[in-house]
C-alpha cells in the first residue's frame, strides 16, 4: 500500500529487467511485427500474475462480500520469503512450496487477528482493517528486509528462447505454465471436492449455506488461506523477472484488483480473461504509448469499466 | 458559566490567539501551520468518511492537485496566487466529480480501490511530467501569498492566515452536519434504503460530499505549496492518503473535534518520537486495524464511550431523558 | 385505488407482498406491467424519485438511522418537502435557518403525537422494537405522504401497541392518508382495512371488503393449516 519514494525512483519509473525490446514507440509495420509479439509475451506474463491475484480477490469476495485490500502485499510476501528461504537453502522447488506456504500462514492470521474479531462489519471499517493490515504487512516487510530488491535466480536458466521474431526467457513460459496450472488446479477444487462445492455455495448464499450445515466461518477462514497461497505463488513466479521488493505489493494488488472486475468480481474464468487482457494491454500501450504511463493504463481501464459495465466484461453476476 | 467557558469555538479561538504568545521559534510555527493543514484535510476527509460513510484512499492526490495547480502556475510566475489557489479548487473538484460519478454508484470497496488507483495515478504523473513538476526532485521557488499588499512569507505570518481557515472550515463543517444536507448525508451511512424511502437522492449526495473533501484538500495543497515553498511527490504518495485516513480514525469518526485532534497528534508525535518515525509504516498500520477492529466510532469516541459505560455500571445505570 | 382509503395485502408468506412494495417503491424494477400513481407511470423510476412524489414506507425489518436522534430521525423525513441545499446550510442563510426550524418543529410536533417527545434525544438504536416501529412510522408521516406503504407494522408489537398502531392508522385515514397494508395479524387488518387484496404465488386470489374476503372459498384454501381466526 505504501509507497515511500524518497530514496528511490518509483515503481513505474524502475526499469524493469525483463523485455524491454528495441526503442518505444513503433509504428506497426510488417518489419516490426517483432515487437508486437514480444509485448504480447511480456503482456501475457503479467498477466497471468494478474490473474492469480484476481482469483485471489475473487475468492475472498465470494466467501465474505470482503475486498481484501491486503491481497497485493502477499504477492510480496510470497517474492520475498521465497528469496530468503531460497537463500538460507538454495532449492527452488523447497523455496516455492515454503513461501506459499508461510504466506497462508499469513492470510490466516490475517483474517484471525484482524477480521474475525472485528465489532462493526459495515464495509467502511472492513476496508480500513485490510488496509491497515496491509500497510501493517508492509511496513514489517520493509524492517525485514529493507529498501533494496532481491533476485531470485530463474527457475530453468536464463538462456532466451527464440520465438519467430520475439525471444523469451524461459521463466515466461514457467510463469504461464505454472499459473495455467494452478487456475486448472483451482477449478478442479471447486468443482470436485466437497470443500470446493461448499465454497461455491457460500458464495451463492451464505445464509443457506450455514443451514446445510457449512460452516462458514471455516468457509471465510479457508478463503483467506487460499487467496494467500495464490497471490504467494504468483509473487514467486514473477519475482525472477521483476526483482522482489518490500512495496512491489499495491500496484500488483490494484492491478489484480482491476484484473477482477474487468472479469467480474468473483468470476474465476473472468478473472482469469481479465488478468490475461489487462496485461496484454498495459504491455501494447506502455510499448507503442509511453513506458512512464504504463501504470496509469490499469487505472484507466478500471475507470472505463466501472463506468460502463461494473458487472464486468464477462457478465456473471450483476 | 461553566458552559460558556466550555464552548469549544470560544477556546478554539483562545488557543489560536494564545499559542503565538507561548511560542517564539518560527520551526514551531511551522509545525503548527502544518497541523493545521493537515486538519483542513482530515476535516474533509471525515465528512466523507465518518458521516456519509464512503472512503478515499486517495486524498493525498487531491491535496498535489491544489498544491502542484498552485505550484507550477505561480513558480513560473503567470498567474497571481489566489487565482492559482481558485483554479486548484476546480481542477480537483472536477477530478473527484468525474470519477466520483461512476463509482459513488457502486459499493463502499469501489470507491476506496478507485480512489487508490487514482493516487498511484496523479503520484505518477506528478513524478513523470518532468516538464511541469520538477519530477521526482520536486518544484522549487514557489512565492509566497501576501494579502492586500503585505506578504504572508514568515511561518509566524502565516500561521494567522492558515489558523483562519481552519476555524471557518471547522464551522462551515460543523454547521454542515447539522443541516438538513448533513442530516440526510447521516442518515444515508446508517441506511441507505430507508434515505432514498424519504426522497434523499443518495449517489447525488455522495457525489457532492466527494467533491467537497477533494475541495477542501486542495485548498490545503495550495496553502502547502506556499508554506513550504517548495512541494516534491514523496509528499503526495499513497501512505500520505493512508495517514489522513489514519488521522481521521485517530480522531473519531463523525467527530469534528477529532479531525483537529487527530491531526495533531499524527503530526506532532514523529516530530518527537525518534521511534515513530523510524516503525512509522508499521504503526499506522497497527493504529488502522486496532482501532477499527475494537473502537469503530474513533479513538476518542471510543475511549469516552468505554469510559461511559464503565461510569454507568458503577453509578448504576439512569437512562438520561 | 382510491384515495383516503386503507387497503391491507395479505396472503401467505412467498406471496409476493413485500416484493409488490418493492416495485411500487421503485427498490425492484418490474419485469412487465406498469405502476401507476396519481395518473403518472412510476415504473423504472429511482427509489429516491418515488419517494419524493409522496410515496413513502416502512420495512418490515425497521430501518431507523440508529446513529442519529429520534428526532434526528424524524427531521429526515421532512427531507421531501424541504429544499436547503449543501451550502445554505453549512453557511447558515436565514432562509436554510427559517427552514430548519421549521423541521425541528414539525418533526417535534409528529413526535409528541406518537408519545416519543420524551425520548427525543436519545439515539434512536436505543429504542425498544416497539417505539422503533412507531418512530419508523412516523418519520414516515413526516413527509406527509400521499401513499404510504406499511410493511408488517404489527410484527414484534405487544396487543397495546399493536391497538395503538390501529388507531394510528384509521386517524391518518381521516386525514385523507392512502394507506397500503401488508399484515399478517388479521385482527389489525380487519379492523382497518376497507379492502383486502389476497395474494398468493403473485397472483391476486382475491379483492373485496374484509367481510367477503373472510369468506372467500380460495382464500380459505390458501390459508389452510395457517392460524385463520378473523
Amino acid at each position: 500500500m505504501v509507497g515511500d519514494n524518497r530514496r528511490r525512483p518509483p515503481l513505474s519509473c524502475r526499469r524493469r529487467p525483463y523485455l524491454r525490446p528495441g526503442p518505444e514507440g513503433h509504428a506497426i509495420t510488417v518489419d516490426n511485427f517483432g515487437p508486437l509479439l514480444q509485448y504480447l509475451v511480456s503482456g501475457l506474463t503479467n498477466g497471468a500474475i494478474y490473474a492469480l491475484i484476481a482469483l485471489g480477490f475473487g475468492i475472498i469476495y465470494n466467501a465474505t462480500t470482503i475486498i481484501n485490500f491486503a491481497q497485493g502485499e502477499m504477492v510480496m510476501l510470497g517474492a520475498l520469503c521465497a528469496i530468503s528461504l531460497y537463500q538460507l537453502y538454495p532449492s527452488l522447488p523447497l523455496a516455492f512450496v515454503g513461501g506459499v506456504a508461510l504466506v497462508t500462514v499469513a492470510g490466516l492470521l490475517l483474517e484471525r487477528l484482524a477480521l474475525r474479531p472485528a465489532r462493526d462489519v459495515s464495509p467502511i471499517t472492513l476496508i480500513i482493517i485490510t488496509v491497515g493490515g496491509a500497510v501493517f504487512i508492509k511496513g514489517l516487510a520493509m524492517s525485514f528486509w529493507g529498501k533494496e530488491a532481491y533476485t531470485l535466480p530463474p527457475f530453468s536458466g536464463s538462456t532466451p528462447l527464440h520465438l519467430g521474431p520475439a525471444t523469451m526467457m524461459p521463466q515466461n513460459l514457467w510463469v504461464l505454465g505454472v499459473g495455467a496450472l494452478v487456475v486448472a488446479l483451482l477449478e478442479a477444487f471447486f468443482r470436485l471436492t466437497l470443500a470446493g462445492k461448499a465454497m461455491r455455495a457460500c458464495a451463492y448464499n451464505q445464509r443457506a449455506a450455514r443451514l446445510v450445515g457449512i460452516p462458514a466461518s471455516r468457509m471465510v477462514q479457508f478463503s483467506f488461506g487460499l487467496s494467500a497461497a495464490l497471490g504467494a505463488a504468483g509473487g514467486i513466479l514473477i519475482a525472477p523477472l521483476t526483482l522482489g521488493v518490500y512495496d512491489m505489493g499495491t500496484m500488483l494488488g490494484l492491478k489484480g484488483f482491476c484484473a477482477a472486475i474487468l472479469g467480474g468480481l468473483g468470476s474465476s474464468l473472468g478473472g482469469v480473461l481479465g488478468g490475461l487482457l489487462l496485461g496484454v494491454a498495459e504491455s501494447l500501450a506502455s510499448g507503442l504509448i509511453s513506458s512512464g504511463y504504463r501504470d496509469a493504463v490499469a487505472f484507466f481501464i478500471l475507470l472505463v469499466v466501472l463506468f460502463w459495465r461494473p458487472q464486468g466484461l464477462v457478465g456473471g453476476r450483476g | 458559566m461553566t458552559r460558556l467557558l466550555l464552548n469549544p469555538w470560544l477556546l478554539f479561538a483562545a488557543g489560536v490567539l494564545l499559542v503565538p504568545q507561548a511560542v517564539t521559534n518560527q520551526y514551531y510555527f511551522t509545525l503548527l501551520n502544518i497541523i493545521g493543514i493537515h486538519t483542513i484535510l482530515v476535516v474533509g476527509l471525515n465528512l466523507l468518511m465518518g458521516y456519509a460513510g464512503q472512503i478515499s484512499l486517495g486524498h493525498a492526490a487531491f491535496f498535489g492537485l491544489g498544491a502542484y495547480t498552485s505550484g507550477i502556475l505561480t513558480a513560473a510566475g503567470v498567474v497571481n496566487p489566489w487565482l492559482a489557489l481558485l483554479l486548484g479548487l476546480v481542477v480537483s473538484g472536477s477530478a473527484a466529480f468525474l470519477i466520483g460519478i461512476p463509482v459513488l454508484k457502486l459499493r463502499g470497496y469501489y470507491l476506496a480501490m478507485a480512489t487508490l488507483g487514482f493516487g498511484v495515478i496523479i503520484f505518477i504523473v506528478l513524478v513523470q511530467g518532468h516538464r511541469f513538476t520538477g519530477g521526482p526532485s520536486g518544484l522549487h521557488g514557489i512565492p509566497s501569498l501576501s494579502l492586500g499588499g503585505f506578504p504572508l512569507d514568515t511561518p509566524f505570518r502565516l500561521y494567522f492566515l492558515v489558523w483562519t481557515c481552519v476555524g471557518l472550515l471547522l464551522a462551515f463543517s460543523a454547521n454542515l452536519v447539522d443541516s438538513r444536507v448533513g442530516r440526510a448525508l447521516r442518515a444515508l451511512h446508517d441506511s441507505e434504503t430507508a434515505a432514498q424511502s424519504l426522497a434523499v437522492h443518495t449517489a447525488r449526495l455522495k457525489l457532492q460530499i466527494f467533491v467537497l473533501s477533494a475541495l477542501y484538500a486542495s485548498l490545503a495543497g495550495s496553502l502547502y505549496a506556499h508554506t513550504l515553498n517548495f512541494i516534491a511527490p514523496s509528499s503526495f504518495d499513497i501512505m500520505f492518503s493512508i495517514k489522513l485516513v489514519t488521522m481521521v480514525v485517530v480522531g473519531g469518526m463523525a467527530s469534528i473535534w477529532g479531525s483537529l485532534l487527530g491531526a495533531a497528534t499524527l503530526t506532532v508525535l514523529p516530530e518527537f518520537l525518534a521511534f515513530f518515525q523510524e516503525f512509522e509504516v508499521v504503526i499506522y498500520g497497527a493504529i488502522l486495524m486496532v482501532v477499527m477492529i475494537f473502537l469503530p466510532r474513533g479513538l476518542v469516541r471510543g475511549l469516552m464511550d468505554l469510559w461511559e459505560r464503565r461510569h454507568r455500571l458503577t453509578e448504576g445505570g439512569t437512562t438520561p431523558g | 385505488m382510491p384515495p383516503g382509503r386503507v387497503k391491507a395485502v395479505i396472503g401467505p408468506n412467498g406471496a409476493g407482498k413485500t416484493t409488490l412494495f418493492n416495485l411500487v417503491t421503485g427498490f425492484l424494477i418490474p419485469d412487465a406491467g406498469r405502476i401507476l400513481s396519481l395518473g403518472a407511470e412510476i415504473q423504472g423510476e429511482p427509489a429516491h424519485a418515488t419517494a419524493a412524489r409522496g410515496i413513502a414506507r416502512t420495512f418490515q425489518l425497521v430501518q431507523l438511522f440508529d446513529h442519529l436522534t429520534v428526532l434526528e430521525n424524524v427531521m429526515v423525513g421532512r427531507h421531501r418537502l424541504t429544499r436547503a441545499g449543501m451550502l445554505a446550510g453549512a453557511l447558515r442563510l436565514p432562509r436554510a435557518r427559517r427552514e430548519d426550524a421549521a423541521i425541528r418543529r414539525d418533526a417535534w410536533e409528529a413526535l409528541e403525537m406518537v408519545g416519543l417527545a420524551v425520548r427525543a434525544h436519545q439515539p434512536a438504536a436505543a429504542l425498544p422494537l416497539g417505539l422503533k416501529r412507531l418512530l419508523e412510522i412516523a418519520r414516515a408521516l413526516a413527509a406527509q405522504p400521499i401513499l404510504l406503504l406499511l410493511d408488517e407494522p404489527a410484527s414484534g408489537l405487544d396487543p397495546v401497541e399493536t391497538e395503538r398502531l390501529g388507531e394510528m392508522i384509521l386517524d391518518l385515514k381521516a386525514r385523507g392518508v392512502t394507506v397500503l397494508l401488508v399484515e399478517h395479524d388479521m385482527s389489525l387488518t380487519m379492523e382497518v382495512a376497507d379492502d383486502i387484496a389476497v395474494l398468493n404465488y403473485g397472483r391476486l386470489i382475491a379483492e373485496g371488503p374484509p367481510r367477503a374476503i373472510q369468506r372467500h372459498p380460495e382464500v380459505i384454501a390458501a390459508y389452510l393449516g395457517t392460524d385463520w381466526q378473523g
